[in-house]
């Protein structure tokens, strides 16, 4: 084990020990998207190193690069400060390295030991004395109790999680890759897991913790990373770091930034001021709007606002996901609601859609209570909404046109057929339009992103409404569909209606909303006009304290 | 009254055998995740081929040998259609049976087809007089071995372990190292040689030759068995036993006076009534494999 190796041994003595697992200048691409762009990483002996970052900002790929499950496109993992090939989970495995994700993989109608047996078992006859025994130790060291005779499905989530991390262990794993732990757990099993991993680098494991939860990190990690856009924009350890500051990390990361954002943030500012000069349309004061397609039923100037929310609720008895919302988009308003992930936006969406019952509290569209209509009757009441799943809100197999038409069939109805002329010309029409790059007869799954968000702003948008709900409308897209996204949204706005716009991305927020409220914990914690919010204030917010608390 | 008891549950157990057989052989298929619909044409195949070879050889182990052979391959052409190729499950196992009779008739046809069918020599019931006891030795093999030995291998053997793993999540199976592929190729190929031997025993062990339709939906009874008996080895037995003493009743009732208005349709129809009311009644909110019907490919 003490053979010298590499290069480090000769650097005489090492201000450090040797790492147990190290990435170095990793870099994946998929496409034309490069998810880890030259990253390194070390886990130190009885470390744990958390990774923070938007979703999609590489955390998942570099650890999946780790374990096997994908290949770099180039770099090297170093074990023990020896460069190794992982090809696979059993190579993964067999290095020591160990991972959890959020979705288990056990059989759930096995008990615990024949589930930690699978792994490596051969063809012959079993012991199950030798292994439950085994399995017992391997409890005893992660510090937890766990029957070894339970059948699996009878587990609560938290204690399969348990018995994800004793199976890893099982396997005598020295890095352990935990991949948002604690989003599935209740508050109690996050304590049990934070003792495990305490007991666990006590004894020398490195730990790679993903997470969303600046606390937890604060609370559980050694050393921070900060992942954005495929790149590590900052490190260090966390000894002395409050939540807020690493917010100030994670933001202060977002304002210099690397040139691509720069640009972006700069393409935001120049669109700002060319909607007032462009083409499009010149006089963009909203009465007096000469396109045709957006004056209907938006224009009309209206007392209620386009969109209310009075006490929206959600949580069974034991959870609260969405805690007593109350917000209101006016006619001509874009609002932002920012917030790290996972705090009850996407909850917050469906309810909105109809897709999911709140447990309580109205949702107004131009003072209409649309609280117990269906979906379709809330786009008829004026709602048109931007999921945040682009290809769940398509037909993947259904042509560009079909699926235009796909939420408005009986306004293309001859008798009971469907009238092919209409909908051709009312689809050539959105294509010009909008600028779809694409033919009415390609299948919508050719498409890419940019091209299937204009699909889906089309079809929101070609239907007039009152108010539209935009849930991470450019995630994932390139800088040029991106502007085109929030020029659409302005122009929409400016027509009269109410935009919605649910972002992670700070920057976006800061460029297109009149007021910014941020999301935490499901409850809606403050509101900013858009003049008075920036990325320190919001950035405080979303780490869940209120600004008065922290003057 | 004169109830001959101990004649019909003598028979039970020679009716259920070539049940157990299959049935035991479609559990491992559906253990791993493959509903082999395949079933009742692998008997068949077994049957015609376990007949073909006896009466061309002369050797009766020669018969068992092909029935074997048969059966191996129905299970690796399951295998090929249902694993490599991701085949609906339904439509190559219709199709493999469709296929096995149809190759079977014809060939029967070809060598037959002067209407004199061979008779070859079939096993003998060991224990001759011994009653409940006496019995063909693939009823004991049957009873005593195959259930038991398959009872250990899947709750005690690596094999056992793999094979469950893979019908219920192959994914978790996929990451524990296991290759899902080879292990359902190893079930459906087994499988296959137990259904082929079971359609065996109704031509080397009961008649000593070959009619047409011979088996006779027993290969879809099994089917309906393993659902009843939910993939366990012991109540599938028992689900044979059952189709079994339904049959061997309505063979007794047959020849007696009382029962001679009763058409004979009627009783023939009788142990298939009790099958299905037995799945009506407790075949019901069983839970199947995780993977059953659900081709594996990496994500």
């Amino acid at each position: 084990m003490n053979s010298s190796t590499t290069g480090a041994a000769s650097t005489g003595v090492a201000p450090h020990p040797t790492p147990l697992a190290e990435l170095v200048d990793i870099t994946k691409t998929f496409g034309a998207v490069v998810a880890n762009d030259s990253i390194s990483l070390t886990v130190l002996p009885g470390e744990v190193h958390a990774l923070l970052g938007e979703n999609g900002a590489g955390k998942s790929t570099l650890t999946r690069i780790l374990y096997g499950l994908s290949q770099p496109d180039s770099g090297e993992i170093r074990i023990d400060g020896t460069t190794t090939r992982i090809d696979s989970p059993a190579d993964a495995m067999a290095s020591g390295i160990g991972m959890v994700t959020q979705e288990f993989s056990l059989v759930d109608t096995m008990t615990v030991t024949e589930n930690l047996m699978l792994a490596g078992v051969g063809i012959g006859r079993i012991s199950r004395a030798d292994a439950r025994g085994r399995v017992l130790a391997a409890a005893s060291r992660v510090g937890v109790t766990i029957d070894p005779d339970a059948i699996v499905e009878t587990l609560s989530v938290g204690e399969r999680q348990r018995v994800e991390i004793v199976k890893a262990l099982f396997h005598d794993c020295r890095v352990l890759i935990l991949d948002e732990p604690t989003a599935v757990l209740v508050p109690q099993d996050v304590e049990l897991l934070f003792e495990s991993i305490e007991r666990l680098t006590a004894d020398g494991l490195g730990v790679i913790f993903i997470s969303h939860k600046l606390h937890e990190v604060t609370r559980i990690a050694d050393r921070v990373s900060i992942l954005r856009r495929g790149k590590i924009v900052a490190s260090r350890p966390v000894s002395g770091l409050a939540p807020r500051d690493i917010a100030a990390l994670m933001v202060g990361a977002a304002a210099l930034v690397d040139e691509e954002s720069q640009a972006l943030a700069t393409s935001i500012g120049l669109e700002l001021q060319d909607t007032h000069t462009t083409p499009p349309d010149p006089d963009a004061a909203p009465a007096a709007l000469p396109d045709a397609a957006l004056t209907a039923s938006a224009l009309q100037p209206s007392a209620e606002p386009a969109l209310a929310l009075r006490g929206i609720s959600l949580g069974t008895s034991t959870s609260t996901v969405l805690d007593n919302i109350s917000l209101s988009v006016g006619s001509g308003e874009i609002v932002g609601i920012a917030g790290v992930s996972g705090n009850g936006q996407t909850e917050l969406v469906s309810v909105l859609c109809g897709t999911l019952a709140a447990t309580g509290g109205t949702v107004r569209v131009a003072g209409a209570d649309i609280s117990h209509l269906d979906p379709a009757g809330r786009i008829r009441a004026g709602l048109g909404r931007l999921t945040e799943d682009r290809k769940g809100s398509v037909i993947p197999t259904l042509t560009v046109a079909q699926n235009l038409v796909l939420e408005d069939l009986d306004g293309f109805r001859r008798g009971p057929f469907l009238d092919r002329r209409a909908i051709r010309d009312h689809v050539a029409g959105l294509i010009d339009r909008f600028d779809i790059r694409a033919q009415p007869g390609d299948p919508i799954r050719s498409l890419s992103g940019g091209n299937m968000q204009k699909v889906l702003l089309a079809r929101a948008i070609s239907r007039n409404p009152r108010v539209l709900v935009a849930s991470q409308p450019t995630r994932g897209l390139d800088i040029g569909a991106c502007d085109y996204v929030y020029s659409q949204l302005r122009t929409l706005r400016d027509a009269g209606a109410g935009v919605l716009l649910i972002s992670e991305d700070l920057d976006e927020l800061l460029g297109l909303c009149d007021r910014i409220a941020v999301i935490f914990s499901g409850r809606i914690l403050g509101e900013l006009p858009a003049g008075e919010a920036t990325h320190e204030s919001l950035g405080l917010l979303m780490t869940g304290q209120r600004s008065e608390d922290a003057a | 009254m004169n109830f001959p008891l101990f004649a019909i549950l003598a028979a039970t157990l020679t009716i259920a055998t070539p049940l157990v057989w299959a049935a035991l052989g479609a559990v491992i298929n559906e253990r791993a995740g493959v509903l082999n619909l395949g079933i009742e044409g692998t008997m068949y195949a077994g049957a015609f081929c376990g007949f073909l070879a006896t009466a061309m050889s002369g050797s009766l182990w020669f018969g068992v040998a092909a029935a074997l052979v048969s059966g191996l391959l129905a299970g690796a052409l399951m295998a090929l259609l249902t694993v490599t190729l991701g085949v609906n499950q339904h439509v190559a196992g219709i199709g493999t049976t469709l296929l096995l009779v149809a190759v079977c008739n014809f060939t029967n046809r070809l060598l037959f087809s002067d209407g004199s069918q061979t008779t070859t020599e079939k096993f003998d019931r060991l224990l001759p007089g011994g009653g409940l006891l006496s019995q063909y030795p693939m009823t004991y093999v049957a009873f005593l071995i195959l259930a038991p030995a398959l009872w250990w291998v899947l709750r005690s053997s690596g094999f056992g372990l793999r094979l469950r793993a893979v019908g219920e999540n192959p994914e978790a199976a996929d990451a524990a190292g296991i290759p899902v592929a080879k292990t359902r190729y190893a079930a459906l190929i087994l499988g296959g040689a137990l259904m082929a031997l079971g359609g065996s025993f109704l031509t080397l062990s009961l008649l000593g030759s070959f009619t047409i339709d011979i088996v006779s939906g027993r290969g879809w009874i099994c089917i309906a068995l393993v659902i009843f008996g939910r993939w366990q080895v012991w109540p599938v037995v028992g689900g044979a036993l059952l189709f079994a003493v339904a049959d061997a009743l309505q063979l007794q009732l047959a020849i007696t006076p009382l029962f001679s208005d009763v058409p004979n349709e009627v009783l023939i129809a009788f142990p298939y009534l009790v099958v299905i009311l037995a799945l009506a009644i407790w075949g019901r909110g069983v839970r199947y494999p995780g993977a059953y019907l659900k081709p594996y490919r990496r994500a």
